[in-house]
């Protein structure tokens, strides 16, 4: 889960960490309130609040002079889709505001905490290129990349602050300041269970403070069971509506671009046949893994979920039934299509426990069910069914 | 012979009063594997399935010289459950529980480094050595004791290299799931040098997906450490940058992790590479043959 960068920064206050003084508004008015009532200056900075980078170069992120360019800024970004890099071709819907105090910055630097898995530790990185993306800055100038791992068993050691703190050209009382701010993160990071926490750029003001000029927040999703505090912080209006509804249903859903609808059981499986549509001239329509119980409910919902899709044409059913025997997901299979009414063509590929009763129920099933004979077979006819409808 | 588990193996079930625990081990008793016993706190004493319940691991592998365990335990608790058996002396833990937080693995994979114990898993579908032992919950039919050696991390593309290859009458030696988690136990270099290791098996399928770099540094160490043939699929080359597939080890991230990456290493490594899930036995097949 994704957190949106006001409330990220609101985390990094409780833990001390200084941010730009700010406020968060939802309309052009409070917008103006924030900035003459509350921040002062006579400079702001506008941000939209999605979740997705790029942000800036996608006029996300404007520095306005006047409140005519204030109001401007609110009117253009509230109530629209922004598109970056990241999130396009759809963009997501731009609800809330973080109006900002400008601050004069001497240094850009970046920093950031994640799980790094091929050491299976917390990384700590940090640069001098900040303002930058990291994976840019990887490519291109290795070397002004700082990386210090984690013990999980002793933490971020005042050394290894103090490896990045020099690494990164700061001086004086610099160095106690990082220090204290990368453990209060290394601290932030474990408490909350985050999996990503950048901030880039980090900057040192004129008057020489440490500040997180922005920030980007990650979730592990395994813990929000027992990280109470992020139930009201997720915003459902950033993700797919059909990937909401998937995870109410207890399902695994990505929307894609093509018009093959595909469901099947486990990950793997589910990536693989969205592979072999493609490998046989198909484009499939998203990744839907309904899990080791497909039930006829759960396959009703997954039905309901792939057929909002307008752009779907046939549906592609593949499991492979272990534990679970193909008697009954065939049944499943009938009932949800029965109940369901499903208008595009249905390719029903199963294998394992009970696999010739199965596919005799959805023969006999007098629907226009489409009993494939193998993976092949099933990806082959899946395409066949949309480019002959 | 076969890697890991077989015959001999006693095997123990936490959380083995539950739901999952009672059905999976009702199913690997009924494959022959040697369950001796389960634990799940606070019902210590009882009998479940006509064998004996304990309150812990360690007084459950003191009283029944168990070997190795399988955790069907909540997520919340299962990190928990994978450090008492490592304590208890358990020489194999597998853990199909799916959900485990990160910085909980991150704990476990710390205190493991310094016990010893193999852990398969979480998130995983179990490791199964055919006619021998079944530790898991894939389907037992399907298998074939044979000359294939398996390891996967996804538990249904599983089954699908499994059933391929006992169609073409190759069989498995053991398969291996080792799951679809980011921060995990066994790995896939450790089940390669196993299975180079295993004179029963003639060949391996590994089965790999979007995420991470293992299957690259499997390619560097198959170029340099094995000698037998080796077939391979990646799963996820459609998948979009940026999302997680289903399994919370499969994404694509910073550019890093992608099937064409992961496929051009092993290709490079000499393993025969299935285009597609329907040929991972033609595959393994064809690198048997060259």
């Amino acid at each position: 889960m994704n957190l949106h960068e006001y409330q990220a920064k609101q985390l990094l206050r409780e833990f001390n960490i200084n941010t730009p003084r700010g406020i968060v508004v939802e309309d052009p008015t409070h917008a103006e309130l924030a900035a003459t009532g509350y921040l002062g200056g006579d400079a702001w900075v506008v941000k939209a609040q999605i979740h997705a980078g790029g942000r800036g170069k996608a006029g996300g992120v404007r520095l306005v002079k006047s409140i005519d360019a204030l109001l401007e800024a609110a009117h253009a970004l509230l109530g629209t889709p922004l598109v970056t890099y990241q999130n396009a071709p759809d963009g997501q819907f731009v609800s809330k505001l973080l109006v900002e105090e400008t601050l004069p910055i001497a240094r850009e630097m970046y920093l950031s905490l994640l799980v790094d898995r091929e050491t299976e530790r917390i990384a700590v990185v940090a640069s001098v290129a900040g303002g930058m993306e990291i994976e840019e800055v990887a490519q291109t100038q290795p070397d002004k990349i700082l990386r210090e791992l984690c013990d999980p068993l002793l933490g971020l050691q005042e050394f290894q602050c103090r490896n990045l703190a020099f690494g990164l050209g700061l001086t004086g009382s610099h160095i106690g300041d990082l220090t204290r701010m990368l453990r209060a993160l290394y601290k932030l990071f474990t408490e909350s269970d985050l999996s990503l926490l950048e901030i880039n750029p980090l900057v040192i003001t004129e008057d020489g403070r440490i500040v997180a000029l922005d920030c980007k927040m990650g979730v592990d999703d395994n813990a929000l069971g027992r990280q109470k505090k992020f139930a009201d912080l997720r915003d459902d209006t950033q993700i797919d509506a059909r990937e909401v509804a998937a995870q109410e249903a207890g399902l695994n859903y990505i929307a894609l671009a093509g018009n093959i609808g595909c469901m099947v059981n486990g990950a793997g499986l589910a990536m693989a046949t969205m592979d072999l549509i493609q490998l046989h001239g198909g484009e499939p329509a998203n990744f839907l893994d309904v899990g080791g119980g497909a039930t006829a409910e759960t396959v009703a919902k997954a039905f309901k979920i792939i057929l909002s899709d307008s752009k779907v044409r046939a549906v592609l059913v593949n499991i492979f039934g272990g534990i679970m025997r193909c008697d009954i997901i065939a049944d499943g299979i009938i009932q949800a299509v029965k109940e369901v009414g499903v208008q595009v063509p249905v390719v029903v590929r199963l294998e394992g426990t009970n696999v010739e009763l199965g596919r005799q129920k959805l023969a006999e099933s007098g629907l226009s069910i489409i009993t494939a004979d193998g993976l092949t077979d099933a990806a082959q006819r899946a395409v066949a069914a949309v480019q002959g409808s | 012979m076969s890697i890991l588990i077989n015959k001999n193996t006693k095997v123990l079930c936490q959380g083995f009063t539950g739901k999952q625990g009672t059905f999976h081990s009702e199913q690997a008793l009924a494959y022959g594997t040697q369950m001796v016993g389960g634990v799940t706190p606070g019902k210590g004493g009882q009998t479940h399935l006509n064998l004996p319940v304990f309150n812990t691991m360690r007084e459950a592998v003191r009283q029944t010289g168990a070997d190795a365990s399988v955790i069907y335990v909540p997520a919340n608790y299962a990190a928990d459950s994978i450090m008492e058996a490592a304590d208890a002396g358990i020489a194999v833990i597998v853990c199909i529980t799916e959900g485990i937080p990160v910085l909980d693995m991150l704990n476990v994979k710390a205190a493991l480094r310094a016990n010893g114990a193999k852990l398969i898993g979480p998130n995983c579908p179990g490791i199964i050595t055919p006619d021998e032992c079944k530790i898991g919950i894939m389907p037992g039919f399907i298998h074939q004791r044979g000359k294939v050696g398996i390891v996967s991390r996804s538990g249904t593309l599983t089954y699908e290299a499994v059933h391929q290859t006992t169609r073409l009458g190759l069989g498995q030696t053991t398969c291996v799931g080792i799951g679809g988690d980011p921060i995990k136990g066994l790995d896939f270099i450790d089940c390669l040098a196993m299975f180079q290791a295993d004179p029963e098996t003639e060949a391996i399928i590994l089965v790999g997906e979007i995420g991470g770099t293992r299957e690259e540094a499997a390619a560097d160490y198959i170029r340099q450490h094995i000698t037998k043939p080796v077939a391979a699929y990646i799963a996820g080359r459609t998948a979009p940058k940026g999302k997680r597939m289903g399994h919370a080890g499969a994404i694509i991230a910073g550019g890093s992790g992608t099937a064409e990456a992961k496929m051009r290493a092993l290709e490079a490594a000499g393993v025969v590479v299935a285009q597609s899930p329907a040929e991972m036995g033609a595959a393994v097949q064809m690198a048997m043959q060259r």
